[in-house]
């Protein structure tokens, strides 16, 4: 029989409240961190984010009726206390999978981060996290080649990868750069990086970067024997230029190219994922921005959602956060989010920040790469916290060498396969970092050097973001 | 400048090799710890200036469930012996990840 239509305004509970709803596997499910306005119930506010975020409007229509709502409509189906803080609770909300346009993050995150952030009865709004269904994941390219590929092509094995991003950030002349690159590369670095901001500007336009980085790259190929990569930004202003310059690193044959994810925006992403897949061509993620978005402990989206969005649209790099440098980051929240880039199948554990079950499937991982103020100091830590299937990325670290870029490199180098031995045979790398290190020193001046010049720089400041059991 | 040291490349061959030349214990532990880890032991060796390509000559077949650190090491030898002018390195085949989870080279060769 058919429902009766009246106009008005109801309780968004009455509809999107729905505390018996056992969810379905192919359901999306958000966990959102609601901090609403004073005098609005938990189950009204959970409800009205439903709303606003799948089927709703503020009064009812009478369109509603000519469709089943029943079958569309989100549902809050549990609310939980954040320990520690009273001012907000967690929501959890199921959306059915047909809400929602196959293989677009973009119509994800239109929907369930879109209007309903501006919403007046919520003070504060945090997406915290998202189950993907399997039957969703399928619809989607992810990561162009994933960990296992990027090891066979660059011929890289059981050990974590090494770079660099090239400083200053801005300024070099196009001839420069390529010496920096050049430089790092022979002295033992697996990559280098164009850092973020360096797209096409005058003083380096990208046609020229991208020949003078690319003899760099041969050059030292042919001088070491080992494989080697630079991650060409090819983020630009529209996406026709971005194919236009990914285009011509192909034909340059260089084995990595890289865009900025949130600046650039899903749709370029997504759609560069897809050009690197066809093409052969690695691809690295930077994450400018994502501090604006996720840094806030109440308001915005956290990083472990942007890490399941980026594996979707596609990466085979991201940056992950460092733990120990000078970057925010939690260690237990950014081992979850590791696991969430790279592993197949993660567990909910509340202790890594980790809301739901994640089965990715036979999607392919995403390499986490560590960067921002790290040194040799940190290696042992970094290797400890890091596993393997990383990239350590020493900026500052490999350039500010006393004896310059290739020295610096080396030191990193040797820093790092130092570690990765005594762990091999069993040593505790942490507890013994430094006496690995001051033993490695005895073969490698570059080492001892370097040592010495970093001896006390440490970023011992408390993170902002917390895991909320943490929290106070 | 008299402080700063001149850094000299010269031709490398992946994991280790920035690292002195493993002893036999060292390379030992390394066997035990690719048998631990339940990856399968595999020898490949091939002429230094050959070393760039991804295909190094394959030494018999991979020791699959090998679980002797000696069988291993004694493999590693006799490759050695029949190619001494070759790289030799071991390779730790993990069928789960379908990728290796460890390869170094064991013995470096040298240009003749």
């Amino acid at each position: 029989m058919g429902k009766t239509y009246e106009a008005g305004v109801k309780d968004y509970r009455e509809t999107y409240w729905q505390p018996d709803y056992v969810p379905l596997d192919s359901d999306i499910l958000a966990c959102f961190k609601i901090t609403p306005q004073p005098g609005v119930d938990r189950e009204e506010a959970a409800a009205a984010v439903t709303a606003e975020s799948s089927t709703g409007t503020w009064t009812t229509v009478w369109t509603d009726l000519l469709t089943d709502m029943d079958y569309y409509r989100g549902r809050a189906y549990r609310i939980e206390d954040v320990p520690g803080d009273d001012t907000c609770f967690y929501a959890f909300i199921a959306y059915p999978i047909d809400l929602f346009e196959e293989s677009s993050v973009v119509n994800v995150l239109t929907s369930l981060v879109g209007n309903v952030f501006g919403f007046k009865a919520i003070r504060a709004l945090r997406l915290e996290d998202i189950r993907f269904p399997l039957a969703y994941i399928k619809t989607c390219n992810g990561p162009p080649h994933g960990i296992q590929v990027e090891r066979d092509k660059m011929n890289k094995y059981g050990r974590p990868l090494l770079g660099c991003t090239i400083k200053p950030k801005l300024g070099l002349s196009a001839k420069n750069y390529g010496r920096a690159v050049y430089e790092c590369l022979r002295g033992g670095l697996d990559f280098t990086k164009d850092d973020e901001n360096v797209n096409s500007q005058p003083f380096m336009r990208w046609r020229d970067r991208f020949l003078f980085v690319q003899d760099a790259i041969e050059t030292a190929q042919a001088e070491t024997g080992e494989r080697k990569g630079h991650y060409l930004n090819v983020t630009a202003p529209s996406p026709e230029e971005m194919y236009e310059r990914a285009e011509f690193a192909k034909e340059l044959g260089t084995p990595i190219i890289m865009h900025d994810f949130l600046t650039g925006g899903f749709c370029a992403n997504t759609g560069l994922a897809r050009w690197c897949h066809k093409n052969g061509v690695l691809l690295h993620i930077h994450r400018a921005m994502h501090a604006v978005v996720d840094r806030n402990p109440h308001h915005g989206i956290h990083f472990r959602v942007l890490c399941k969005t980026l594996r979707l649209s596609g990466g085979d790099h991201l940056h992950s956060g460092t733990v120990v440098g000078k970057l925010e980051g939690d260690r237990a929240a950014t081992l979850g989010w590791v696991d969430l880039m790279r592993e197949s199948f993660i567990p909910e554990d509340r202790s890594r920040g980790i809301f739901f079950d994640q089965d990715w499937g036979s999607m392919p991982g995403v390499m986490p790469v560590a960067s921002g103020g790290i040194h040799v100091w940190h290696m042992p830590s970094l290797v400890s916290i890091f596993g393997d299937d990383s990239v350590l990325q020493f900026g500052g670290g490999t350039l500010g060498h006393p004896w310059g870029n290739a020295a610096g490199a080396a030191a990193n180098r040797i820093a790092l396969e130092a570690c990765v031995d005594a762990r091999n045979r069993g040593v505790d790398v942490e507890r013994e970092g430094k006496a690995i290190l001051t033993q490695a020193a005895t073969y490698s001046p570059e080492l001892k050097i370097a040592l010495e010049t970093w001896k006390e720089i440490k970023f011992e400041f408390d993170t902002v973001d917390k895991l909320d059991n943490v929290n106070r | 400048m008299a402080e700063i040291q001149d850094y000299k490349s010269s031709p490398k061959f992946e994991t280790f090799s920035y690292l002195p030349e493993m002893t036999a214990d060292q390379t030992r532990a390394h066997i035990a710890y690719l048998i631990q880890q339940g990856w399968n032991p595999s020898i490949e060796h091939v002429e230094p200036n050959r070393a760039f390509n991804y295909y190094w000559y394959m030494w018999k077949l991979p020791m699959f469930g090998e679980q002797s650190v000696d069988r291993v090491m004694a493999e590693l030898e006799a490759c050695h012996r029949e190619y001494p002018t070759h790289h030799v390195r071991l390779i730790g085949y993990d069928n789960y990840s379908q990728s290796q989870g460890m390869s170094f080279v064991v013995y470096r060769g040298r240009q003749v």
